[in-house]
């Protein structure tokens, strides 16, 4: 390998990019159990498919227009590694080889466009799901990425490397940018059937708690890997993860308790999430008391902010927008105030005596994300419902998308149920017969 | 023959079952049911939506009997189904027709 070469920080990002990449699943299961049983696979597999499309849309131009060379004024990057030409086995990445780099960032590119998916579950086409996926990713993601995250010294993305906005692992570019997507998306599709008048509890709750397992446990990749070596940074970026997490977690129990009278397992599970997102931007700045400050605060706001969707009257189904938008605009807002200088950056927030200036440039991220992000999903979404119509048909979506979209059912709990499903599906292929030719034998029927 | 229906806690069942069979009745019926009487439901919270759930669980038994045992039947149930709280349940019973033991084709009472 070339000089500069660190076997330990390759081995701890490709490590990170798997554990990014189960955040995805994770996310599906958290989702899934959230949705009723109707349609738990449409919620799985709009996750899920992320996994395929940003793929392919990442190797052919994705990486480069998010981390190749700037190519104007820190908006995109160009497009000299199309189809990931050009990368050779060899090539670094600071310390790491580029194909270790690309892949880590392909799992934040996967997983963002499947946040937006819980804003508009049970009702969206999944043909035009799939295609709002590949066109977000491409008009959206890829120069948001560019903007945060690509670093160039002062030649790179306009935010984070040209103008000083912090964002570690991505509470811009990846939980605001699909929150407010997801809002858009939700405000374009419309409420669904039933909407404040139908009990639409979850199914699931245990699949819940294993999505957001699975999410806490692949966030340790999505926030320490950030960090892009095996070092200091990547410790206390894992460090405040796991603390802003626990008090989220804690923060959303004990607002929960106060305004409904119980801490609820969803409670519980939502969170954690909302601690993972609002810790995301902050990892890597802020103290270990700091976080266990930040996760009290965004755990409590996030369970407060998920109410609005009744009070304002849009049907965010899965509160994306309360978990996603507003944990990922409170972090990045609040390295503002908790940035201790002796972080990931020298920046010091309003608590260590750095007056206004980084609250005001993340202020700047949070807004200037914020608003190009519901802007192009919001014509996207609409592009898309006007032309081949993003919504099912209202009777599908009463008697379950899983049917009509993808011709599967999640579970079959029922006796009868199967009996009747092969007595009517001659079809299908040979079951094995219920009852052996031997039992059939009268003499043998026991009374 | 009587039809006895019970809808029942579903924590009485074992109960009602076993006194059912000290009682000499050899057959019953059980199914999951949910309903609700007097008491109505419950409430349960998902992220601060309140939810009334109206339908309680419930067990449903249904027995046949000769009309001699029809009263004794429901006495038997009606004991061991009882806790005394609210939401214990109903018993009741209509008339029968006629009533065939599908292996043999026995009738009426033989078929009980």
């Amino acid at each position: 390998m070339p000089s500069g070469f660190s076997g330990g920080d390759t081995a701890f990002v490709l490590i990170s990019a798997a554990l990014v990449m189960l955040m995805t699943p994770g996310l599906a299961f958290f989702y899934g159990g959230m949705v009723r049983v109707k349609s738990a696979l449409n919620m799985l597999v709009m996750s899920f498919i992320a996994l395929g499309i940003v793929t392919v849309l990442w190797v052919l131009y994705g990486y480069t227009l998010a981390f190749g060379p700037d190519s104007f004024h820190g908006l995109i990057g160009d497009f000299s590694m199309l189809g990931m030409r050009h990368i050779g086995m060899n090539q670094l990445s600071g310390t790491i080889p580029v194909f270790a780099f690309s892949m880590f960032q392909l799992m934040f590119a996967v997983i963002t466009p499947a946040l937006i998916s819980g804003a508009i579950a049970d009702r969206a086409k999944f043909v035009s799901w799939a295609l709002f996926v590949g066109l977000w990713v491409t008009i959206v993601y890829f120069p948001v990425a560019h903007w945060v995250f690509m670093f160039d010294g002062g030649k790179g993305g306009w935010l984070g490397d040209r103008n000083g906005v912090l964002d570690f692992a991505g509470g811009t570019a990846v939980h605001l940018n699909a929150g407010v997507a997801g809002l858009a998306l939700a405000l374009v599709l419309g409420k669904r059937v039933g909407f404040k008048k139908d009990p639409m509890r979850p199914h699931s709750l245990p699949l819940v708690m294993l999505g957001s397992g699975l999410l806490w446990f692949g966030w340790f990749g999505f926030n320490a890997g950030s960090a892009l070596a095996a070092n200091g940074l990547a410790g206390l970026a894992f460090t405040n993860t796991q603390i802003a997490t626990g008090s989220a977690m804690i923060g959303w129990l004990i607002f929960e308790r106060i305004k409904h009278g119980a801490f609820t397992t969803l409670g519980a599970a939502s969170g954690a999430v909302a601690g993972l997102v609002a810790i995301t931007p902050a990892c890597a700045y802020i103290s270990p008391l700091g976080s266990i400050f930040l996760g009290l605060v965004c755990g409590a706001l996030c369970a407060w902010a998920i109410s609005l969707k009744y009070k304002l009257g849009f049907d965010d189904s899965l509160d994306v927008v309360g978990v996603h938008a507003v944990g990922g605009a409170a972090g990045a807002l609040l390295i503002g105030l908790l940035a201790t200088g002796g972080g990931g950056s020298a920046a010091k927030g309003l608590f260590y005596g750095g007056g206004f200036t980084q609250l005001g440039k993340q202020a700047m991220g949070v807004g200037v994300v914020g608003v190009y992000s519901f802007v192009m999903a919001w014509i996207i979404g609409t592009v898309i419902h006007k032309t081949i119509g993003f919504r099912v048909s209202e009777d599908v979506e009463v008697a379950g998308i899983d049917q009509a979209e993808h011709a599967e059912s999640a579970y079959d709990f029922s006796a009868v149920g199967a009996a009747l499903s092969r007595a009517l599906a001659p079809t299908a292929p040979a079951a094995e017969p219920a009852v052996s030719p031997a039992e059939t034998d009268d003499t043998k029927v026991d009374a | 023959m009587k039809l006895i229906t019970a809808v029942i806690k579903p924590h009485r069942l074992d109960d009602v079952k076993a006194a059912l069979q000290a009682f000499g009745i050899h057959g019953l019926t059980v199914t999951e049911a949910s309903g609700y009487g007097r008491q109505r439901g419950h409430t349960e919270v998902y992220r601060g939506a309140e939810y009334t759930v109206d339908l309680v669980p419930k067990v449903r038994i249904e027995v046949l009997a000769e009309d001699d045992d029809a009263e004794p039947v429901i006495e038997v149930i009606v004991k061991a189904a009882r806790t005394g709280k609210i939401g214990d349940g109903k018993v009741w019973s209509i008339p029968v027709d006629s009533a065939v033991r599908v292996r043999t084709g026995e009738r009426g009472p033989d078929a009980l």
